[in-house]
């Protein structure tokens, strides 16, 4: 399998504080859908930034599909965890959907026809369309994500990269969205950082274990051992809903 | 109000005060809009503030205010805009910097300056009734500039206004087109501040948007809606302080100082009925 993303002994440090990766080395395949976990300040959104190119190893290398995150950019969408923006700005979910489309589209003036199609289809895909015209402040926390998954889908990605997607979503939702991710793994690699590890081992063809280094990554299921390394603790499964597929595993 | 209406037929000065109004306000409509979204109020007026030193140097070395001003709005867009891209946590205090040391700088060399005093109350509250024609040229082109660089690019600046991070994923240089916008609010600083005075420029250029944006549902109908507010509160301003012989820039300030209280009030009494009238509906 060819890798996409290929993290080669990667190392970082921010400015203050302990490094936040040591010695990383994680290869993604095409059509691959990792799932990263790990413990709050683990370092997943740091490992996205440099895979993203908003960061940049203080030691390894990182490469996106050949090249340097930088060069690749544009083959990735990105879903981000927290709306970046404030959520009175005055803009339509379309208008957000069609911002996918820069670095695509033409520099000067609005956006072509196909822009539209490209937006048109990823609403339909998310099943935001009939919210289109919709000020993004009025949404919930769900159709929100949905549209930003829309956004990331304007892209044409090859890869699709998303930040706890479900953090702000009911139980309900997050089956939906990760049914919608499922479907998607058809077309596109994905990497979703998740710290439901129990959840998202029904979806993933891999997992990734994450705690300032890589503890571990190896195909679903997971069992027990894994988690307890994983968060240095003896951890107590609580079953809930239909996400318990870990628990039959001895 | 018939006298003003009789006056205005009358007096060049007060068609050229109107005209003046009007230009001002488009500028403020649609920088304003970006202003406000993007939050940076106080960088626009630290901006503005700074060009008091440009001009005053320029008042020293006997070359044009507007000449020193202009490098001064320039310059204080940049710093602080590098500083902002860098350096975020220390933005307030650098603003807060060159905001005072700007407005010294302007007063410690206009006292230096042999022959005349200059009125620094012209600069701060300007004169709107007395905009020789030249000027109204001026304001035009630079209207005319404004608008065609956010037509061009206004895709571009959108997505760093919404989303910087993302913009910047998808390519969009990102500290060019904010630094731009940095340059484009300095250089509407400056023309107008020979207008209409540097306290009515930032009153323009936040009052209105922030009324618009309390209704608006995308960016363009945010700075259509703030270019309508300006003119409506100057022409009204106008109007209201020609028979009183109030001082116009001040009238229209406090006007739309009122209209933004009373929109702000308004739309929070509204929100709060709606929410204590829709409850119980929302129980089953």
């Amino acid at each position: 399998m060819k890798p996409v993303i290929e993290l080669k002994d990667v190392s970082f440090a921010y400015d203050i504080g302990p490094p936040a990766l040591e010695h990383v080395s994680l290869a993604v395949g095409e059509g691959e859908f990792l799932g990263l976990v790990g413990p709050n300040g683990g370092g997943k959104s740091t490992l996205l930034k440099l895979v993203l190119g908003l960061l940049r190893p203080s030691s390894g290398e990182v490469r996106v599909v050949g090249g340097t995150p930088q060069e690749s950019r544009r083959v990735i969408g990105y879903v981000p965890q927290y709306a970046r923006f404030a959520r009175d700005f005055p803009i339509s979910v379309e208008e957000t959907v069609l911002l996918g489309r820069l670095g695509t589209t033409r520099l000067l003036g609005g956006y072509r026809a196909a822009d539209r199609e490209a937006a048109h289809l990823a609403m339909t895909e998310t099943e935001v369309l009939d919210l289109r015209q919709r000020p993004l402040g009025t949404l919930s926390g769900g159709q929100l994500q949905r549209v930003l998954v829309a956004r990331a889908l304007a892209c044409d990605p090859l890869i699709l990269i998303l930040d706890e997607p479900t953090a702000n979503i009911d139980m309900r939702g997050e089956t939906e969205i990760f049914d919608l991710f499922k479907a998607l793994n058809q077309r596109m690699t994905i990497v979703v950082v998740s710290h439901d590890i129990g959840f998202i081992s029904r979806y993933v063809t891999r997992v990734a274990c994450l705690n300032r280094t890589l503890l571990c990554h190896q195909p679903v299921p997971i069992g027990l051992d894994v988690i307890e390394k994983l968060y240095g603790m003896p951890v107590q499964r609580i079953p809930h809903g239909e996400a318990c597929e870990m628990e039959a595993k001895p | 109000m018939s006298a003003f209406l009789g006056a205005f037929a009358s007096h060049a000065f007060l068609q050229h005060a109107l005209a003046a109004g009007v230009l001002a306000s488009i500028a403020c409509g649609i920088v304003g809009s970006y202003v406000v979204v993007k939050r940076i109020g106080y960088l626009a007026g630290g901006v503005a503030h700074t060009v008091l030193g440009g001009m005053g140097i320029a008042y020293f070395l006997g070359k044009s205010p507007i000449g020193g001003a202009l490098v001064a709005a320039l310059l204080a867009a940049l710093i602080i805009g590098w500083v902002s891209l860098r350096f975020r946590q220390h933005e307030d205090t650098i603003i807060g910097a060159l905001w005072a040391v700007g407005m010294a700088l302007g007063i410690i060399f206009i006292s230096r300056t042999p022959g005349y005093n200059v009125d620094l109350m012209s600069y701060l509250f300007g004169n709107i009734l007395m905009v020789p024609r030249e000027d109204l040229l001026l304001m035009a082109g630079l209207d005319g500039v404004i608008v065609a660089l956010v037509w061009l690019f206004r895709k571009q600046f959108l997505a760093v206004c919404f989303d910087e991070e993302f913009a910047r994923l998808r390519g969009v240089p990102v500290d060019v087109f904010y630094l731009g916008l940095l340059l484009i609010v300095a250089l509407t600083v400056v023309i107008l501040i020979q207008v209409v005075g540097l306290v009515l420029v930032i009153a323009l250029l936040t009052l209105p948007a922030a009324i618009a944006s309390q209704y608006a549902r995308s960016l363009a109908a945010m700075m259509l809606t703030a270019t309508l507010l300006g003119v409506i509160f100057t022409s009204a301003g106008l109007a209201l302080s020609y028979e009183p012989d109030l001082p116009a820039g001040a009238t229209i300030i406090l006007l739309a100082g009122m209209a933004y209280l009373l929109s702000a009030l308004g739309r929070g009494i509204w929100l709060r009925w709606h929410r204590t009238t829709a409850l119980p509906e929302a129980k089953p």
